[in-house]
């Protein structure tokens, strides 16, 4: 086979320029597939997860666009040791070269960035087992139930605490510190009272997992499917906060790369376009890809090469944008912020430190809106009171009156939802039958 | 280096995208059959004439979390260079559909699912539920027509249709049983021919009689009603039939024949005989189309307010109908005027199974209209 010979060639090559030039890896695996598998990893996000009808529909949408031409994914890189790199069959040459060279800027990235310290790098295999598990729930308790139970713990998978276990172990350490007492966990009965009282108090972020915990009304199967789905969230949970960085590190040296390659004249031009395609800006968005390039080139100008190295390694979009998105760029990339004015959406804003402070906004939770439950026990009923962090942009109504009976299908008890809607303070609730409104004052129960 | 590895596998089993993309099809069509009554309303369906494919919007079928309100929402974007303030982007959600595939995201607008689906397949959906009407007795309805059937071989025949592979077994059996395994030899008594039976064939025809009353209480809200119900109703026939013709006759005190287009813009004035277009449509039938050769389906709107002097004659004709016709169906439309005795009263007289009696108050009604006319065998 010709075409394995030519990329493995192209691997070791790309590699050996990658290592050279500062990157450090994982070992890496790649492997050709057909455009099918392709957008089923897409959609799915791993290729071993578990079934689900709306990773159907995500992979029907992607795969109907490439079939017309519409979008074309090259390339899915699976933060494991090893990393896994899939490529499109029927990429060209140049097109993999580039492809590989982008790769391992990722795996670089998913190696070296903090938040990835805690990740299962053995997620392809734990996927597989959480998959199999779920085909024997369907098989002992139903196709259609788990379905329907999958349809309600995915509607709030995005709402967990992914740093909670290290946040835990630093306040324990902090505690054994501040105790003068030496032999002060030998009490630990009072010491477990206290933390109880204070866990009451706290809001919890966790949402999947409290409910998984503390439900009434769910089978063991049922909390089971929670933490699998809470694991796999968790995750990807670092891959979705330092998306505009892993890819603008990965394009940074991909052309770095492709730089020392020799491409002849007609590679280079193929290059060329490819690479202008992947870094067009996008008018109703932002282009990872382009961003996190043009900001990673000037902290190399301003601060040095060694300084890209420390960024990606501590930083994630947030602080990444945060810290280093200044005017200069916003003028020279031509952002702007832009909003729905009647029916039109229109520009409305070109000041660079608003359309830093918006995109920081967005990227706030992964752009997930930041909930929390503040009472397991409302109305002393064992109902649900959750409230939304409200940062300046409203929820979406209509979604939200969808969800709240997902929550309470989990929940079994009704369930209340705290959020700002035109500056007032309002209370939505589903009892199980039908939805409520009211407004409260301030900041209602609390 | 060995670290790396590249490789090529086969993916041929891998259907997993493929299945859930099944489920969810699944699932688009269960929300299609929920939201049929809307649906089959809907004025883009029955207007895209020609065109194969129609978008339903199904609400039912998005998946739910809580989110931002986009619309709500401020956005960050690129231009390349020298937007300003003020400048206009694109209107309504539905246009920001810029960013294609890579980039940080389709943002996600209102989107309702849109379905693709045939009508062909949203016709099919709608039999689900409902079947087509009985025939009567089947083998009055059919007309022999000749067909040809290859579907016998004998040993004389035209060379033309000479059988190859019985000839050579022929050949092969002969040899074999005198134990040689010659083959060069075909002898006359090994050809094989293929031979045809003529052989009868039903060639069903349907006819739909679409009659509509056209007086002055008939405004576009009912004539819009009629057409839609006539429009699903030549589509679930023509899944029976070959040939569906429909004769589209009009009446206020007199009926009349007319075309389509008519049928539907024309508008009258003046009182209402409905016995004119029964009579009208008895005597198409004994002119034009056999009852022994046609499936006949007569379809009746009105909005009742029918000359009561008249009422007891189109009871006597619809009698006359029903013996000829496969089904005959009576529509009342209920427009903002109530009257207290409408046709519909008179035909409540009638016991006949193929007669089928509907009012329809809007939209959804017509849905209704379409099982009441086609529900199943009893």
């Amino acid at each position: 086979m010709e075409e394995l010979t030519y990329l493995e060639e192209a691997v070791e090559k790309i590699g050996e320029i990658a290592a050279n030039l500062g990157l450090d890896f994982f070992p890496m695996r790649f492997e050709i597939c057909p455009a099918e598998v392709i957008y089923t990893f897409g959609a799915y996000g791993m290729p071993t997860r578990f079934s689900h009808w709306t990773f159907g529909k995500a992979y029907h949408k992607m795969k109907t666009q490439y079939d017309y031409n519409l979008s074309r994914i090259y390339e899915l890189v699976i933060n494991t040791n090893p990393c896994y790199a899939f490529l499109l069959e029927g990429n060209s040459l140049v097109q993999n070269k580039l492809v590989i060279a982008h790769v391992y800027g990722h795996s670089d990235f998913f190696k070296n960035n903090w938040h990835f310290k805690n990740t299962n790098r053995k997620m392809l295999e734990t996927m597989s087992v959480h998959a199999r598990r779920i085909d024997e729930f369907s098989f002992r308790y139903g196709k259609e139930k788990v379905e329907k139970f999958l349809d309600a713990v995915l509607s709030i998978e995005e709402h967990i605490d992914p740093f909670e276990g290290i946040i835990k172990e630093q306040s324990k350490k902090k505690k054994a510190k501040e105790t003068k007492n030496p032999y002060a966990d030998l009490w630990f009965e009072t010491d477990v009272l206290k933390d109880e009282e204070e866990k009451e108090k706290k809001p919890v972020k966790d949402i999947l997992g409290f409910i998984g915990n503390n439900s009434r009304y769910l089978e063991d199967w049922q909390r089971e499917i929670i933490f699998m789905v809470r694991e796999e969230m968790k995750y990807f949970w670092p891959q979705l906060k330092t998306k505009i960085m892993n890819e603008g590190w990965a394009a940074y040296w991909h052309i770095r790369i492709m730089r020392e390659l020799d491409l002849d004249e007609n590679e280079s031009i193929e290059y060329a376009k490819l690479n202008a395609q992947i870094l067009q800006p996008t008018r109703f968005g932002i282009n990872p890809y382009l961003l996190g390039l043009k900001v990673f080139e000037d902290i190399e100008k301003r601060f040095g090469k060694e300084m890209i190295f420390e960024v990606r390694e501590i930083d994630c979009d947030v602080t990444f944008l945060r810290n280093y998105l200044n005017e200069k760029l916003v003028e020279e990339l031509d952002l702007y912020n832009f909003q729905k004015v009647g029916s039109e959406w229109r520009v409305t804003e070109k000041s660079w430190e608003k359309v830093r402070d918006n995109l920081v906004l967005s990227l706030n939770n992964c752009g997930f809106p930041y909930i929390e439950i503040l009472d397991d026990d409302y109305g002393k009923n064992g109902e649900l009171y959750l409230r939304h962090r409200y940062e300046g942009i409203e929820l979406d109504i209509y979604y939200l009156e969808r969800t709240l009976p997902y929550v309470y299908e989990l929940w079994g008890k009704p369930v209340h939802l705290e959020t700002v809607v035109d500056r007032k303070h309002v209370l939505f609730t589903f009892n199980g039958e039908k939805h409520l409104r009211k407004i409260i004052e301030g900041s209602g129960k609390y | 280096m060995g670290n790396c590895i590249i490789s090529r596998e086969d993916w041929s089993l891998h259907r997993k995208g493929e299945l859930d993309k099944e489920r969810h099809q699944e699932k688009v069509r269960e929300a299609i059959k929920r939201n049929l009554p809307e649906i089959l309303s809907d004025e883009a369906i029955i207007m895209s004439d020609g065109k194969k494919i129609i978008k339903v919007p199904i609400r039912s079928i998005e998946h739910y979390h809580f989110r931002y309100d986009f619309n709500k929402q401020k956005h960050t974007g690129q231009g390349s260079g020298g937007t300003k303030v003020g400048d206009v982007l694109g209107k309504e959600s539905g246009s920001a559909k810029g960013d294609k595939g890579k980039g940080a995201g389709g943002l996600p607008g209102y989107d309702y699912y849109e379905a693709e689906v045939s009508l062909d397949e949203l016709t099919e959906i709608l039999l689900e539920d409902l079947e087509l009407p009985h025939l009567k007795n089947k083998s009055k309805d059919k007309i022999t027509h000749e067909n040809y059937d290859f579907r016998d071989v004998r040993k004389k025949g035209l060379m033309g249709n000479i059988d190859r592979k019985k000839t050579v077994y022929e050949a092969l059996k002969r040899n074999l049983l005198k134990n040689s395994e010659n083959l060069y030899q075909i002898t006359q008594d090994d050809l094989r021919f293929k031979t045809w039976d003529e052989v009868e064939k039903p060639e069903s025809k349907a006819v739909v009689i679409a009659m509509m009353d056209s007086s002055g209480s008939m405004g576009p809200f009912e004539k819009y009603i009629a057409r839609t119900f006539f429009f699903w109703l030549v589509k679930v026939l023509k899944l029976k039939y070959q040939n569906v013709e429909i004769i589209y006759l009009s009446h206020h005190t007199e009926a009349k024949e007319v075309t389509e287009k008519e049928f539907y813009t024309k508008g009258e004035s003046g009182g209402t005989k409905c016995s004119s277009v029964y009579q009208l449509a008895l005597d198409i039938i004994k002119q034009r189309y056999n009852p022994q050769q046609y499936n006949l389906y007569a379809f009746h709107f009105s909005d009742g307010d029918n000359l009561s002097s008249d009422n007891e004659r189109c009871l006597q004709l619809v009698l006359e109908l029903l013996k000829v016709c496969n089904l005959v169906g009576y529509g009342e439309i209920e427009g903002p005027y109530y009257y207290t005795a409408t046709l519909k009263n008179e035909f409540k007289k009638i016991t006949s199974p193929n007669f089928v009696l509907t009012s329809i108050k809007d939209k959804a009604g017509i849905y209704t209209a379409l099982k009441a006319f086609l529900k199943k065998d009893g």
